[in-house]
């Protein structure tokens, strides 16, 4: 199917992140970072679906780890939230073209077909989910959680601390 | 510290949480910058509640917590980062409550975006990219991305009059699906089904689908099934849309 090169696909991949980004209303300063991210990880996701055939699965979810790897560090140069860098940069892997598949597929009565498409769908958006939890949980390792959350509710109010009085026998 | 202050930070936090969710940021993102904001206005025991629709907060056993309303989806990624600029500025000290809070309203009434022409050129070139990248098919770059064009000013528009962000989508969709198989039947386009693949491609729910795996993964239970939710909605509109066209046109 895909007999595009993959300097043209590269291209095209940051082409696609940035103007997403353009529709999303991105800060400028953000188009080319967002615009790289998507290249890089799309050349990989190249790499490990076409020349070394691991798999639909592995091949999107290391893609989703790169993409989470990566905006965290340009995100955290560029002082700017992670997601301005997600987004554009996962359009590539959104599965358009099995959905797309998919639904004519059902629409023309080919159940088994359509099936074959929903099970791709199904392993795609797994996968990408399976890919961000993996490069957060990989971002908190690198640079340390620094959520901050409310105290626990029990420890807000302090009672005066209680005296016992020695008993009188 | 009075309590009309600490009203006031109540009011600052919670109006930085609600930019933050209209324009699509994580919720993990948001609790964050919440309660930055809360420790460093100085609330003691602040908590919030925080949900795709709407946020309550309260602290120092205040007789009242406040609530606020959520209900439009804007997805403008600049306010996002903007907040977050604000947030940080307050936290570090360079700015008063009063002005944040003046800051954080100004952001909040601002309405410039890109202008729409330039978003349906950005729609119309993403969707050839696209078209290349999905489906290797290099014959209908043009048709496709005149066609994604065209669909997402059809959504822009209808959104603008009548703020239904589905019906809008359904309908560019089905702009999108006539005009390709009209065109097949013409001779223009080679392949409709390949260029229904890259024209749809700009009507993508992205944000809700990033923020739907990061909610999930960070295991918020109500923030990530909404914003799922989000998502399989525009999707049921769009492939909708594409039955209709495939069943009665093609």
């Amino acid at each position: 199917m895909t007999t595009v090169p993959w300097w043209i696909q590269g291209g095209l991949s940051f082409v696609a992140a940035v103007t997403f980004g353009m529709m999303l209303n991105i800060p400028k300063r953000a188009y080319i970072p967002s615009g790289l991210i998507g290249t890089v990880c799309w050349l990989a996701y190249l790499l490990i679906n076409q020349w070394w055939h691991l798999g639909l699965a592995l091949s999107n979810m290391i893609g989703a780890v790169l993409i989470s790897i990566f905006s965290m560090l340009v995100a955290r140069r560029q002082r700017l939230p992670m997601i301005i860098y997600n987004v554009p940069a996962l359009v590539n892997f959104v599965p358009g073209g099995q959905s797309y598949r998919m639904i004519r597929a059902l629409a023309l009565g080919n159940q088994a077909l359509a099936m074959t498409y929903l099970y791709q769908v199904l392993v795609i958006a797994g996968a990408l989910s399976v890919g961000f939890g993996l490069g957060d949980l990989i971002n908190a390792a690198i640079y340390g959680r620094k959520f901050i959350g409310p105290k626990p509710i029990s420890q807000l109010l302090r009672p005066k601390p209680h005296v016992s009085k020695p008993r009188d026998l | 510290m009075d309590d009309e202050t600490r009203n006031l930070a109540i009011t600052t936090c919670i109006l930085a949480g609600q930019i933050l969710i209209e324009n699509g940021s994580n919720m993990d993102r948001v609790n964050d910058t919440v309660y930055r904001m809360g420790r460093a206005a100085g609330l003691k025991s602040f908590q919030v509640f925080t949900t795709v629709t709407g946020m309550v907060a309260s602290s120092d056993h205040l007789p009242n917590a406040q609530a606020v309303d959520i209900r439009v989806r804007k997805n403008n990624l600049r306010k996002v980062a903007e907040v977050n600029d604000v947030s940080r500025r307050f936290v570090n000290g360079k700015l008063t409550l009063a002005q944040t809070y003046a800051e954080l309203s100004a952001i909040d009434r601002d309405q410039t975006n890109l202008p729409e022409w330039l978003q349906c050129v950005a729609a119309a070139v993403l969707s050839g990219a696209l078209l290349v990248i999905f489906t290797g098919d290099y014959g209908d770059v043009i048709e496709s991305s005149l066609i994604g064009g065209i669909g997402y000013w059809v959504f822009l528009v209808l959104f603008r009059k009548f703020q239904i962000k589905y019906i809008s989508e359904f309908s560019a969709a089905v702009v999108v699906g006539v005009s390709a198989m009209l065109l097949q039947k013409v001779g223009i386009v080679a392949n409709a089904n390949a260029t229904i693949i890259g024209s749809i491609m700009p009507l993508v729910p992205g944000i809700p689908l990033t923020n739907a795996a990061r909610d999930f993964v960070a295991g918020n239970l109500i923030s990530g099934p909404s914003r799922a939710l989000e998502a399989l909605l525009t999707a049921a509109a769009i492939a909708s849309a594409i039955v209709l066209v495939l069943r009665y046109v093609a």
